[in-house]
């Protein structure tokens, strides 16, 4: 899967660390929440194989911005840009 | 804020640190704070571990991150360090706890 | 011992026998311990700032550096090789950049060594994501409201560092005097580099 810049996408719902024990580089606060490709930035190996010594599978890395008003009850005119792998991301076809 | 108190409901991991409500009033220590020998040599000694393909930095991290909350948040940055390079090298079979429960209890003595 | 109560053995005491034992079976020797200790010693935040130096006096390697932050490291004489990627990102009038890992403290060494005391703090790491402008005014830091923040979370495979924006009462600056007035604060981006009083010879 390739995400072109600019493209709209969302944050997978979803709580592996409630189900066994995972390394996991998706930070909690943007679950579920719908942000912007901002580029491509690599592909790397998923550092939640190689934490526990499996073969690591490839992924797309993307640098993905969020509102502040998305994230935050307070919101702000400010932004957050956190790096995701592809398995967390869903592009999203907005009207 | 009803957003912000069911965000709390969520199974957040631990170290899972950014935006969460109870640490946003604690102030930051911006002082420098010069890095001890202990700090340093832990340091080099994962670099090396890392350098013998004898662990990796994401395995440092899932060890810090199976460090218990309590400890997680008491213990500095380096001690959490020298805790997660013993647990890996323990769980890769370079070490065993016997080893290192031997070597305490030998320079202890 | 059990493994737990191994674990929760005094941290010198960890380490002494950790590397102790690892020394015993020839892995790791004291000798590369110290060796490594002193190689790591020699990064610091001096290395950064005079990438931003050059990049604010020669708009070619200023270029070079937003595009790929670690060619233009080496370009500069640091050594990349087994380092995480380095992205640089761009204050302007507009926008302005800071740096935080809320999942641990990921912090780009290789070019400004060993991460600040401040960096690794659970307050640091909390606290950035969500109010930024309440964690730069612990530094005095005060950005106008007109001018957008972007917090990074260095999450990943990258490390990030910020060219900040060349303050004023520098013209005619030379490279090496401005890569002194450059903090490794000012490349997290909790603060800015300040103006500099125009008049004033160089020291």
């Amino acid at each position: 899967m390739t995400l072109a810049d600019g493209i709209p996408v969302r944050v997978k719902d979803e709580w592996p660390e409630a189900v066994g024990p995972v390394h996991c580089r998706t930070p909690h606060y943007i679950r579920g929440k719908h942000g912007m490709v901002v580029r491509h930035l690599g592909d790397f190996p998923d550092p939640g194989d190689i934490a526990f010594e499996r073969e690591p599978v490839m992924r797309s890395l993307y640098h993905v911005a969020f509102p502040f008003r998305e994230l935050w009850p307070e919101g702000s005119d400010d932004e957050l840009v956190v790096e995701v792998y592809d398995h967390w991301l869903e592009p999203e076809h907005r009207a | 804020m009803a957003e912000a108190t069911l965000e709390e409901e969520r199974p957040r991991a631990h170290h899972d640190l950014g935006g969460v409500p109870r640490f946003l009033c604690e102030e930051i220590d911006i002082e420098p704070h010069e890095l001890t020998d202990f700090d340093r040599q832990v340091d080099a000694l994962r670099q090396l571990l890392s350098a013998k393909e004898l662990m990796t930095v994401d395995e440092l991290r899932r060890g810090i991150e199976e460090i218990p909350e309590e400890d997680y948040l008491r213990l500095s940055y380096y001690q959490k360090w020298i805790r997660s390079i013993t647990a890996t090298l323990i769980r890769r079979g370079v070490l065993t706890a016997e080893d290192v429960a031997a070597r305490i209890d030998g320079a202890s003595r | 011992m059990t493994l737990a109560k191994v674990l929760e053995a005094d941290s010198a005491k960890l380490f002494a026998a950790v590397s102790g034992i690892l020394a015993e079976r020839g892995l790791v020797s004291p000798q590369e311990i110290v060796e490594r200790m002193a190689s790591t010693d020699r990064a610091s935040p001096a290395l950064g700032a005079a990438m931003v130096a050059r990049a604010w006096t020669d708009p070619g390697y200023a270029a070079r550096l937003l595009k790929d932050g670690t060619a233009a490291a080496e370009e500069a004489g640091i050594m990349m090789l087994g380092m995480p990627p380095l992205g640089v990102l761009e204050n302007t009038p507009d926008t302005h950049n800071v740096v935080v890992c809320t999942l641990c403290s990921c912090y780009p060494r290789a070019v400004l060594g060993y991460p600040p005391f401040w960096f690794k703090s659970t307050a640091y790491r909390a606290r950035t994501a969500r109010d930024p402008r309440g964690v730069l005014a612990d530094w005095g830091t005060t950005i106008p409201a007109d001018v957008r923040i972007r917090v990074v979370d260095s999450t990943a495979d990258y490390r990030w560092m910020v060219l900040p924006m060349r303050p004023a009462g520098t013209e005619g600056w030379s490279a090496e005097r401005l890569a002194g007035i450059v903090r490794a604060s000012d490349m997290i981006g909790v603060t800015v580099p300040p103006a500099q009083d125009a008049s004033a010879s160089p020291s």
